[in-house]
């Protein structure tokens, strides 16, 4: 019995399985996907963890802030980055179009990819809170578990989605990496990933709330607000993610293409 | 039978450009099949077209029965293809990459099996990245083979190998013959295509220039033969009798001639040579080669 032939979901995870390993034997990708979100918690924390700052109308030490902040980060470039970067080298190299060959349908690599992504971006995101919590003290409300894990998910497969979307911009390889770095930048700064936001004036958080950067990072921040209510999911921030994920969708429909740029169209 | 492939009046036009001008082929079962053509004539194009990667202008096209334009993955699990650039997987082994790609197959071929097939024993723990280029190619073959296909397109397989890579392909392709697969190459090599090949067709600015075997494509069979040597010193070309002197297509210290029938004019010359008690060492009788024949066909169109 073939992966194929056990039907569709097993063909994802047979293809999340090889994506996986691809990954984790990748140099570039282990180090700046697994391993350099937790010297930036590192770095951060150091510099301003023991600071406070007024976020969502209450007073939290940064380290708090920074654990979930890169914790958002950690998601970003497990899903987006990285994702950017491996497609866009496999489109070129002629490698989309090979798979495309053969008799596994499109949405099973999409599918495939996208379970890599998640199942990387929460390994990383764990990891980073996991740190925080033995290393700095910072404590996540067991309540709030279930705000944190849906918040990465869907922040996950938006930045899957968004990446795929943003693949079709990008003519090769090299420049994959300086144009998602270039994106990416300066909306950590205004989304409250390396700054907190409430030090940012007015019009910049407005401008940020328009990204869902920002609502990735809020959504983690918010579970770890002392004293939340509930389950700590902010339906607002999963909601904007999701309006990114149908814009990201639509625009991947309609220009994603197996083919190196050279050969489409 | 019903054809591999066959291909009735096949157009593709980008704007003004009309790359594939009306053409028609046939592939049988289990005939290996060249397609030749210089860069640029169409061949990549026609070969996409029928691998249901782009979609055509005008004409009929059925692979194994089916429109590729519309082919399913019931049709993509009976062929194969070998793309002309195509990266090795990064980050996983010759046996894992085959792995992969077996999974994607309802009945694929054995893993082992089909790396020895194509000569990758010794390398199967090997990460697709780190193989020569040689081998990455025979990396290709076989991912296009572990679906078992019925129809495997090879989309120039052996460009760029140095000649023992090449002789080590062309024997992994040979062996296609005995599995019964049917073969469609693409080459702008003529010595592979004379090699492996049971028919040829010259594609040249979009239309197919010459069809037939390797031995008679082109009506290389037919074609007038070269003969040359070298006279020696205080005889010359004027020398010669008046049959043979008609057939001078040259001389620049080497005499050339072209002949309909070197058997008859080989004799009258060694006649003429005995009689007057020289010897010709450097004789030479040289049919047109099939690239004699191709430079032929393409020639005025590239």
């Amino acid at each position: 019995m073939t992966a194929a032939s056990r039907g569709p979901l097993v063909l994802i995870l047979h293809q999340a399985h090889y994506d996986l390993l691809a990954i984790l034997r990748n140099r570039q990708a282990r180090f700046f996907t697994l391993i350099l979100p937790l010297p930036f918690l590192v770095i951060f924390t150091g510099v301003f963890g023991n600071h406070t700052a007024h976020t969502d109308g209450t007073f939290v030490k940064l380290k708090a802030y920074y654990v979930p902040g890169i914790g958002a980060l950690g998601v970003i470039a497990a899903s987006f980055v990285n994702l950017v970067i491996s497609i866009t080298a496999q489109r070129e190299g002629g490698i989309l179009k090979r798979r495309r060959a053969t008799p596994v349908p499109a949405w099973v690599l999409v599918a495939g990819r996208t379970l890599t992504a998640v199942t990387v971006s929460l390994t990383v995101l764990t990891v980073l809170l996991a740190f925080g919590r033995f290393v700095y003290g910072v404590k996540l409300p067991t309540s709030t578990l279930p705000g944190i894990a849906l918040t990465a998910v869907v922040g996950s497969v938006t930045f899957c989605v968004l990446g795929y979307a943003l693949s079709t911009a990008i003519s090769n390889e090299d420049s994959a990496q300086p144009m998602v770095q270039a994106i990416m930048l300066p909306l950590y700064f205004i989304s409250g990933v390396f700054v907190p936001n409430i030090t940012l004036p007015p019009w910049l958080k407005h401008v940020a709330q328009v990204f869902p950067v920002e609502h990735l990072s809020d959504g983690l921040h918010h579970a770890y607000i002392p004293g939340v209510h509930g389950v700590g999911i902010v339906w607002s921030d999963i909601g904007v993610l999701a309006i990114w994920a149908a814009i990201g969708l639509g625009v991947a429909l309609l220009r994603f293409s197996w083919l190196p740029k050279a050969e489409a169209g | 039978m019903e054809p591999v492939v066959s291909v009735h009046g096949l157009r593709k036009r980008y704007g003004q450009f009309e790359a594939v001008a009306g053409i028609d082929l046939e592939v049988q079962r289990g005939e290996i099949f060249a397609f030749l053509g210089p860069n640029g004539a169409g061949k990549t194009t026609t070969v996409e077209i029928l691998e249901g990667f782009r979609t055509r202008t005008e004409g009929e096209v059925s692979v194994l029965g089916v429109d590729p334009a519309k082919g399913d993955a019931a049709w993509r699990n009976r062929v194969g293809a070998v793309l002309q650039e195509s990266n090795a997987e990064p980050g996983l082994t010759v046996r894992e990459s085959l792995q992969l790609y077996s999974g994607y197959y309802l009945h694929p071929r054995d893993i082992d099996e089909t790396i020895a097939l194509v000569g990758l024993e010794e390398k199967a723990d090997t990460l697709g990245p780190q193989l020569s280029g040689g081998q990455r190619r025979r990396l290709d073959v076989a991912l296009g083979l572990i679906g078992d296909p019925e129809l495997i397109f090879l989309d120039e397989p052996t460009t760029g190998f140095d000649p023992s890579a090449r002789r080590t392909a062309w024997h992994v392709i040979d062996g296609l013959r005995e599995l019964g697969k049917t073969v469609f190459l693409t080459t702008h090599y003529m010595d592979e295509a004379e090699q492996l090949a049971d028919r040829i067709a010259v594609i040249a600015g979009g239309r197919i220039v010459a069809e037939g075997t390797p031995g008679t494509l082109g009506g290389r069979n037919r074609m007038a033969a070269t003969i040359r040597f070298t006279l020696p010193e205080g005889s010359g070309a004027d020398d010669l009798p008046p049959e043979l002197r008609a057939l001078l297509a040259g001389e620049d210290g080497r005499v050339t001639m072209t002949s309909d029938s070197p058997l008859r004019h080989v004799g009258a010359l060694a006649d003429w040579a005995l009689a007057r008690g020289i010897d010709l060492p450097d004789l030479d009788v040289r049919r047109p080669t099939l690239e004699d024949v191709y430079l032929q066909l393409t020639r005025s169109e590239s």
